[in-house]
């Protein structure tokens, strides 16, 4: 099922009678009902002025052709969503609404903020079939509740979104990267926390352990990054080498859609944990290997398949989420981590209010 | 103001509802004199009075979960109060409420600059959690006008803003976790010191809930370390339309300015008089302000004022020592307390798209004729919110009634141009009754269907947000 317009979306939904799976461009390996509805038809920026820094696209817009408009406005999307492709070894176009649901951001979020803190405004088609519209194409908006966060990772859950508006950013003019060596994860985690520390506005602080590198992007005006990461070069050289880093466009993509895992076996999980606790924490796991981002703040697991990370973790601060295994995995130990009951009686609650019939994507989301 | 009629019967209980409170705080901590109460009657919206039936000031998450589950289980509504600043009446109580105040619990509980995060209690005010990190050279970022006396509970149940947001975001962008007591009494803990939520992003709609949800005890907040410096250049125009054209190019050129503040004549003159900033005497004033360090905030000022030069400006000045930068934003940000002394006023904060900002401003101008009451305009140029302070005489019989409807104009205009009716201050009781202007039944019903979730009895924050009609059903249930 794909529908061209969102009224003949609601019209769909209200007369469904078994779950579907909600589906944009199908990149991001979810699993659910055989019964579909796309969303690729729903196609088209409405709106995008530059001078707002504000565009609003149909949910099924190619995420490619928002890029491409933005860039030829020398704008960009800056929670920089990755790619989920070659990681999940998946086909198809990424769309802008399943960025959105799935609330994908990449290695500048820990400086700027994720896919929902750049998100204005949505529409959606509720498990009733009824269109709903929160916020707006204003960047600032607290006119009764903020469903357009509710929406942003909720993976279809809640509703089909028919169309989102996002806050841009001017794209930097440059960008430079300084790699420190660091022998373990934890000394890592201090270079990184001491660059996020400094002034000098790093929006990208990675580690791969395989390298021994702990790596920091600085962006800008030209002058201004030299500036900073001259500063930086200063004020880390007490924790080993630094060098700076050429090609690091390619670089900071690998770490986006996690490059260093592709094409070998196993699970991948990703751990939200507090940057500090990170290489702590990621020690408990049997891993055969991880990718730091976030300062430390998120980690990428590769373990041998059917592992149960989440045991192995035992109490932390964060949660891990399974993305990549088999369906008789992830259906024992679930792709989210579990919540409180307390917690947890709310996202029912918010899920039988919104999706009544329990239409959408069910057992994503517990 | 219509507000709903108070419940005899839970005002029959009263003295019952105090002895069973007396059970879960110190009798200090309980307010039940008429003559104290009344302390209590509103916020920063003054036109609204009302005393409540009793206040209580917990000191703890323990305390409100106490006080909470019991105006439960007595079916007492809640208003729960951060430091009554609000200037849309988001605290204004009911006869028959229960005042809760979080000014008690302001404490820090802990400050990590490793993973760059503060942990208070909500009690304590904006400033005051920049004060608890200044040593370091932190500060957190959301900055509303009043955020001397404002406290984080309020911020977070508004969702605040202030002048940095273009850069920094508001409050939802910057909050990370808190600790909830829930309507029944339950303690909820959401997010924490990583990112991102584990399933449905609850904070998010937490943030910005009016207090209607639960009651934020407890807040993890992102710090961020103060950039090295920041310089505003003051702009003078003598036409608002070139003014909104020069902000527009300065954002697509590609620069990121920390703020944009756009003033009309009548604030200018006011808030010269306030703050003797040295602010020109034009039409629209600008004040753009950049950070970084000294040769960052050179290039970034030299861009700007090229561009500003392209539109013929009256006057264009760079600040030249931090002195001077500081009475440039003490003018601005007294711009409220400036325009009070002209007159009573009421100030709203709709917000628009940039490209409106010229026929919004001209329709405003032509309303106010229209209504015979002056207005002025201030307000974050860089993310279209718009701060119109409408003059009126609260003691000239019909002013206020008068002033109302004309600032239900501007709202409107506000939403037919394609923005909404408040950017920062939150509905509360003030633009209830325009929601349904900005959102049809089916949208509003989403929302309230949150609220259900969290609130079955809806006891907390009563007849605010939503208009009365709209929410009749389930309040009387």
């Amino acid at each position: 099922m794909k529908p061209e317009t969102e009224s003949e979306l609601a019209d769909l939904v209200a007369g469904l009678k078994d779950p579907v799976c909600i589906v944009g461009g199908g990149t991001r390996g979810i699993s659910g009902p055989e019964a579909r509805i796309e969303t690729g038809a729903l196609h088209g920026i409405s709106l995008y002025e530059p001078g707002a820094l504000t565009l609003v696209a149909k949910a099924g817009t190619p995420l490619a052709e928002v890029e491409a408009a933005l860039d030829a406005e020398g704008q960009q999307l800056a929670f920089e969503p990755m790619d989920h492709r070659r990681l999940l070894d998946t086909r198809g176009e990424p769309t802008i609404g399943g960025v959105v649901a799935a609330n994908i951001s990449g290695p500048r979020r820990i400086q700027v903020g994720a896919c929902r803190d750049f998100l204005l405004g949505v529409r959606f088609v509720d498990g009733r079939g009824q269109v709903v519209k929160n916020g707006g194409r204003v960047m600032k908006n607290v006119t009764g509740y903020d469903l357009v966060k509710l929406m942003s990772g909720s993976w279809g859950t809640l509703g089909v979104l028919t169309e989102v508006s996002l806050k841009v950013l001017p794209k930097p003019e440059s960008m430079a990267t300084l790699s420190v060596d660091a022998q373990d994860a934890s000394s890592a985690v201090q270079v990184l926390s001491t660059a996020l520390k400094s002034p000098f506005e790093v929006t990208g602080a990675a580690y791969d352990p395989v390298g021994k590198k702990a790596m920091l992007r600085v962006e800008g005006f030209a002058d201004s990054v030299a500036y900073r990461i001259h500063r930086l070069t200063a004020e880390l050289a007490g924790f080993g080498e630094v060098t700076e880093e050429e090609d690091a466009a390619a670089l900071w993509t690998g770490i986006r859609d996690v490059h260093p895992f592709r094409g070998q076996d196993g699970d991948i999980w990703r751990l939200s944990v507090k940057p500090g606790d990170a290489a702590e924490v990621t020690a408990r796991v049997e891993a055969n290997q991880t990718l730091f981002d976030w300062g430390g703040g998120l980690v990428w697991l590769r373990v041998p398949n059917g592992t149960d990370v989440r045991a192995q973790l035992g109490e932390f601060s964060g949660h891990a989420t399974l993305v990549r295994s088999d369906i008789a995995t992830i259906m024992r130990l679930g792709r989210f981590q579990p919540e409180p009951a307390a917690v947890s009686a709310l996202t029912k609650g918010l899920r039988t209010k919104f999706d009544p019939h329990g239409l959408f994507n069910p057992g994503m989301m517990g | 103001m219509e507000m709903p009629k108070p419940s005899p019967d839970v005002l029959s209980r009263k003295n019952a509802v105090v002895a069973r409170l007396s059970s879960v705080l110190p009798m200090d901590a309980i307010i039940h004199d008429p003559a104290e109460t009344r302390a209590y009657e509103c916020d920063a919206l003054t036109a609204y009075k009302c005393p409540p039936m009793l206040a209580v000031l917990p000191s703890s998450t323990q305390e409100v979960s106490g006080v909470l589950r019991i105006c439960h289980e007595e079916g007492v509504p809640v208003v729960p109060r951060g430091a009554g600043t609000s200037l849309a009446g988001g605290a204004l109580p009911t006869a028959d409420c229960v005042i809760l105040g979080v000014a008690r619990m302001n404490d820090v509980l802990e400050v990590d600059y490793d993973n760059r995060f503060i942990r208070v209690q909500t009690g304590r005010t904006n400033l005051s959690v920049t004060g608890a990190v200044e040593e370091e050279e932190f500060f957190y970022a959301p900055d509303p006008s009043s955020q001397l006396a404002c406290a984080i509970a309020g911020n977070i149940a508004m969702n605040s803003g202030g002048a940095h947001c273009l850069k920094y975001g508001v409050t939802t962008n910057n909050l990370m976790g808190v600790t909830m007591v829930m309507m029944d009494g339950n303690v909820v803990e959401i997010g924490g010191a990583h990112l991102d939520a584990p399933g449905l992003d609850l904070l998010g709609v937490i943030c910005g809930s009016e207090g209607q949800l639960g009651v934020v005890t407890e807040a993890t907040l992102r710090i961020l370390r103060k950039p090295e410096g920041a310089r505003p250049v003051l702009m003078g125009f003598d036409d608002n339309e070139v003014a909104g054209q020069c902000v527009s190019d300065i954002i697509k050129s590609g620069i990121l300015p920390v703020a944009i503040e756009f003033m009309d004549t009548l604030c200018i003159k006011a808030c010269e008089n306030f703050a003797h900033a040295g602010y020109p005497d034009c039409h629209a004033l600008l004040i753009v302000e950049v950070e970084g360090s000294e040769a960052e905030i050179d290039y970034q000022l030299s861009k700007i004022i090229e561009i500003a030069k392209r539109h013929n400006p009256v006057e264009l000045r760079e600040s030249q020592s931090a002195e001077e930068s500081a009475k440039i934003w003490l003018g601005r940000k007294s711009a409220f307390g400036a325009m009070g002394q002209l007159n009573d006023y009421m100030c709203l904060d709709g917000t628009i798209p940039v490209s409106a900002l010229p026929t919004v401003l001209r329709r405003i101008g032509e309303l106010s004729e229209e209504f015979g009451l002056p207005v002025g305009n201030v307000f974050h140029a860089g993310d279209g919110n718009m701060h119109p302070l409408i003059l009126f005489d609260a003691n000239k019989p019909g002013d206020l009634e008068k002033c109302e409807a004309f600032g239900a104009e501007i709202l409107k205009l506000c939403v037919d141009e394609g923005g909404c009716l408040t950017g920062e201050h939150g509905v509360g009781i003030e633009k209830r009754d325009l929601m349904s202007h900005q959102y049809a039944p089916a949208d509003l019903e989403a929302q309230m269907a949150v609220k259900d979730v969290f609130d079955p009895k809806w006891l907390l924050n009563p007849a605010k947000v939503f208009p009365l009609d709209v929410s009749e059903t389930r309040r009387d249930a």
